[in-house]
């Protein structure tokens, strides 16, 4: 069983590097006219794919990104980073505020058999909602194995040995394909898309779907009450001496 | 599709949307309409025929020299048609911004700056990255960027000086020659491994005898008996990339016959390292730029087949001249980019340090300096970019003056702006533990190399009156000679008496072909036509051929031409953004309105200087403390504790 079908999925995110503003009406935050890249996670995702077709474990490589239009950014990325081809589901901006991870479950589980993956990646979870959750319920959907949180994978025969981040150590489990993963921060460290490639990822195919493409309800079940900054630091005090500090401590019931 | 045949719509057509939202200009109009029709057809065409087709019909070959024309008192209003990508080229310039931005956010530019050199890896991750064949087409491996393509990444790159002026040696001039004038089987031989950085490449001109007098150089190139080699013998000096440079364009010496006569003429040449008898010396240890490879470079007896040679043998200076003239243009971006990420870091400073009780920039005189930071970058950014959109329209763009005036602006804004943030920052500027020191070491470099800003002013001054000299030399011997023609000089005259060279006549009518918030910046720029077109004349007709030697004058010209095509830069910028509505464009408006006030009073000063002539206007004076100066080695003034009796 070689050449193997990877399918990965690429969020596109606010940069990391951005200051996040909320909106004046607090429905969410400022991303117009904001930086936005792929989620760190995810790119971690790519690469992996790209160095298993590097190892020849995998044949090809397919990125998908579900979103609005600038999306496809994000996904010319992925192809300059190596991947083959590109699948955008294209959803409205309006549906997109309230999307979530269930639906891309959908998207990706539906992608998957559609694309006769064996193994789909995405990251652990997304920088701007932080949910964790799309891997795991891609392969509930699928009735697939998962191996998350990742940090090393291997083939071997039939299976893949994947070493996963655990609170307070590793753990090494073995999984039958076809499979889920999902990339912690550990599991490689992502190229830059050189410009060369950049430009040669100009050519390669990037297919559109829609969410009734793939037979998926995206109407929103949930309402966004609102959206509000974290609170303020409070300044801190500078202290003279051990004795003070544990004085001022004591007196604010923190020791 | 990444394809040259893209770029090769000619600015015409995409600047005509915004001005015909205000404009009832049938001309305009009607052309825009025909264009339109021949941009739906080129779609077709050059999936049919290839980019051929398409390239002849589209592309003109050349341009009415903007600037030149200015000489004239000739403005070529299409000027004020800011030139514009496709939202689809926009969209593929962004997506490689990213990748070279995240880079240059983590490239350690004071480790650079102190060890003097640019780590191996570093140098390696530009090359993978695919930064040393930005401007070589896709079919030799580079990227094939165009000019405004090249202009945007070099904002990114010049984020480190040293990086920058690698790049620049080897791109901008290093390999220049072979891009624009060498022959099919030389790109063949030599772009390839140029493009993926493989080789580096180095441009070797100057020598210790030899700076902004470039056709003085001593270098030797002596042919074989058989005609096949020849031999290079000399030194080069100062040769950025000079140590770690592969493939280098050598100028030297060749005799070559001439009605008969022998005669020492320059000569460009291919030259590997691996031909032999090539050394280098050890890197110069530079005020800025430091970690940028500076070497001497010596040729002894180094054999260069004859099929090395860039050009026709004797066609040298003229193949420097091409190399130099065609990279000035990008430093206006690459300036601009430094700026803009200084002023972050600075307005930061400002607005978060108080003293007195009050923010930094609560303070007036803080505020204009930010207020000139943000005038000066603006000015360079729009220079920068209208000169690229005009490079990347024609076939042969004729822009050496453009060029030119772009980097004296840029050097001289940049250099002016990284001082002011110093001051802004007060102590805090002048340590090493900040960056704003480094970036004003490494500016400074930008107004001596690529020809100096004085070399360039009598440049841009002659060059232009070159051009309008071949117009004028009927008018200009006749009124030179008044007795001959007195009816001409008698009409002049009493034009010249009449009416006030400073408050001409607006009959260009400027203000109609831009945004109307622009109206009087559009007039002050049509009055400074008028006003350069007489000071042209005036020189002329003061000096005829030997303006040559009053460069005094000739700086008074460069300057009001600097202003010129700046104020059309800017006001062709501004009036698009309003046109279209550009985020924060009534800033625009307020920058190109002081820009255009502020070089309307200088041009006039500029102007009264000139009218004044030398005995009035101080130029005699200077003439005479200077000469005393250096009849005396030095300060000639006497102590002021000094006494004689």
């Amino acid at each position: 069983m070689s050449a193997l079908r990877v399918l990965v999925g690429c969020k596109r995110v606010i940069d990391y590097a951005v200051k996040i503003r909320v909106k004046p009406d607090k429905t969410g935050v400022v991303t117009d006219g904001v930086k936005h890249s792929m989620n760190p996670f995810d790119e971690i995702a790519i690469e992996e794919a790209v160095r298993l077709k590097e190892k020849k474990i995998a044949s090809e490589v397919i990125a998908v990104s579900c979103g609005p239009q600038q999306c496809q950014e994000t996904l010319r990325t992925a192809l300059a980073m190596g991947a083959d081809r590109a699948i955008h589901v294209d959803i409205d901006s309006k549906d997109y505020e309230t999307l979530q991870p269930i639906h891309v479950s959908k998207f990706l589980a539906k992608l998957a058999q559609d694309e006769k993956a064996d193994i789909v990646i995405v990251g652990k979870q997304a920088i701007d909602d932080d949910c964790n959750q799309t891997g795991q319920m891609t392969a509930a959907l699928l009735d697939w194995p998962q191996a998350t949180f990742a940090s090393k994978v291997e083939k071997n025969n039939g299976d893949l040995t994947v070493i996963r981040e655990i609170d307070g150590g590793l753990e090494t489990i073995k999984v039958k394909l076809p499979a889920i993963l999902t990339a912690d921060l550990r599991l490689n460290e992502p190229r830059y898309a050189t410009l060369p490639n950049i430009m040669k990822a100009k050519k390669k195919p990037m297919a559109k779907k829609t969410p009734s493409d793939l037979g998926v309800d995206v109407a929103s079940r949930q309402e966004i009450v609102s959206v509000e900054d974290p609170p303020v630091r409070e300044a801190g005090q500078k202290v003279e001496s051990v004795e003070e500090l544990v004085t001022k401590l004591k007196d604010s019931g923190l020791v | 599709m990444w394809s040259r045949t893209i770029y090769l719509l000619p600015r015409r057509l995409s600047k005509d949307r915004h001005i015909l939202s205000f404009h009832s200009n049938l001309r305009k109009a009607s052309s825009a309409g025909t264009i339109q029709k021949a941009d739906n057809k080129q779609v077709t065409k050059s999936e049919s025929l290839g980019g051929e087709y398409v390239q002849k019909a589209l592309k003109p070959i050349t341009n009415e020299p903007f600037v030149k024309n200015l000489f004239l008192g000739n403005f070529d209003k299409d000027a004020l048609i800011y030139p514009e990508l496709t939202k689809e080229q926009l969209d593929d310039i962004n997506q490689l911004v990213q990748p070279i931005e995240r880079f240059f956010d983590e490239v350690d530019s004071k480790t650079i700056d102190e060890k003097a050199k640019i780590p191996d890896d570093v140098l390696q991750q530009l090359k993978d990255l695919g930064l040393f064949g930005q401007q070589i087409p896709a079919e030799y491996g580079g990227l094939g960027l165009n000019a405004t393509e090249f202009a945007r990444l070099a904002e990114i790159t010049a984020l480190d000086g040293s990086i920058s002026v690698t790049l620049a040696a080897h791109q901008s001039i290093g390999l220049k020659g072979i891009l624009i004038a060498g022959t099919e089987s030389q790109k063949q031989k030599y772009l390839p491994k140029l493009a993926t950085g493989e080789h580096v490449a180095a441009f070797c001109l100057t020598e210790p005898s030899s700076g902004s007098d470039a056709a003085s150089i001593q270098t030797r190139a002596t042919l074989s008996e058989d005609g096949k080699t020849f031999y290079l013998n000399g030194g080069k000096i100062w040769i950025s990339n000079g140590g770690i440079a592969d493939v280098f364009t050598v100028f030297a010496k060749t005799e070559i016959e001439k009605d008969g006569e022998k005669v020492d003429k320059v000569t460009a040449f291919i030259v590997e390292r691996e031909f032999g008898g090539v050394t280098n010396g050890k890197p110069e240890d530079k005020l800025g730029i430091r970690g940028s490879n500076t070497c001497e470079v010596h040729f002894d007896n180094t054999p260069v087949p004859i099929e090395n040679v860039i050009g026709e043998v004797g066609g040298g200076f003229k193949v420097a001249m091409n190399i130099l003239n065609s990279g000035r243009f990008s430093m206006g971006s690459s300036g601009a980019g430094v700026l803009k990420k200084m002023m972050g870091m600075v307005a930061e400073h400002a607005t978060t340090r108080a003293q007195f009780g009050q923010y930094l920039s609560e303070f007036p005189l803080i505020k204009e300096k930010f207020a000139r930071l943000a005038i000066t970058t603006y000015v360079m950014e729009s220079m920068a970019y209208l000169t690229a959109g005009t490079l990347d329209a024609y076939e042969q763009p004729d822009l050496s003056l453009e060029a030119a005036i772009v980097k004296i602006f840029s050097s001289e804004g940049c250099w002016v702006c990284a001082n002011e943030c110093l001051q802004i920052l007060g102590g805090l500027g002048y340590m090493k533990d900040y960056p704003y020191e480094r970036l004003l070491r490494d500016g400074r470099i930008l107004m001596i190399f690529e020809g100096t800003n004085e070399i360039l002013r009598m440049f841009v001054a002659l060059q232009g009156c070159q051009h309008a000299g071949k117009q004028l030399k009927e008018l200009v011997k006749k009124i030179r000679n008044p007795l001959a023609n007195p009816g001409l000089f008698f009409g002049t005259l009493k034009k010249r008496v009449m009416s006030d060279p400073l408050k001409p006549p607006l009959k260009l009518h400027l203000d109609e072909e831009v945004h109307p918030s622009l109206k009087t910046a559009a007039q002050s720029l049509e009055t400074g036509t008028f006003i350069f077109q007489t000071a042209v004349e005036r020189v002329l007709e003061r000096y005829g051929n030997k303006v040559v030697h009053e460069q005094l004058d000739l700086k008074r010209l460069a300057n009001i031409v600097i202003d010129l095509y700046a104020m059309t830069s800017c006001i062709a910028r501004t009036s698009r953004s309003l046109s279209i509505g550009l985020r924060n464009s009534d800033h625009e408006l307020l920058i190109t309105n002081t820009f255009c006030y502020e070089a309307d009073l200088r041009i006039k000063h500029e102007m009264q200087q000139l009218l004044k002539g030398k005995t009035e206007n101080t130029d005699e004076t200077i003439h005479k403390i200077a000469d005393l100066v250096f009849k005396n080695k030095g300060y000639a003034a006497s102590h002021p504790l000094e006494r004689n009796w």
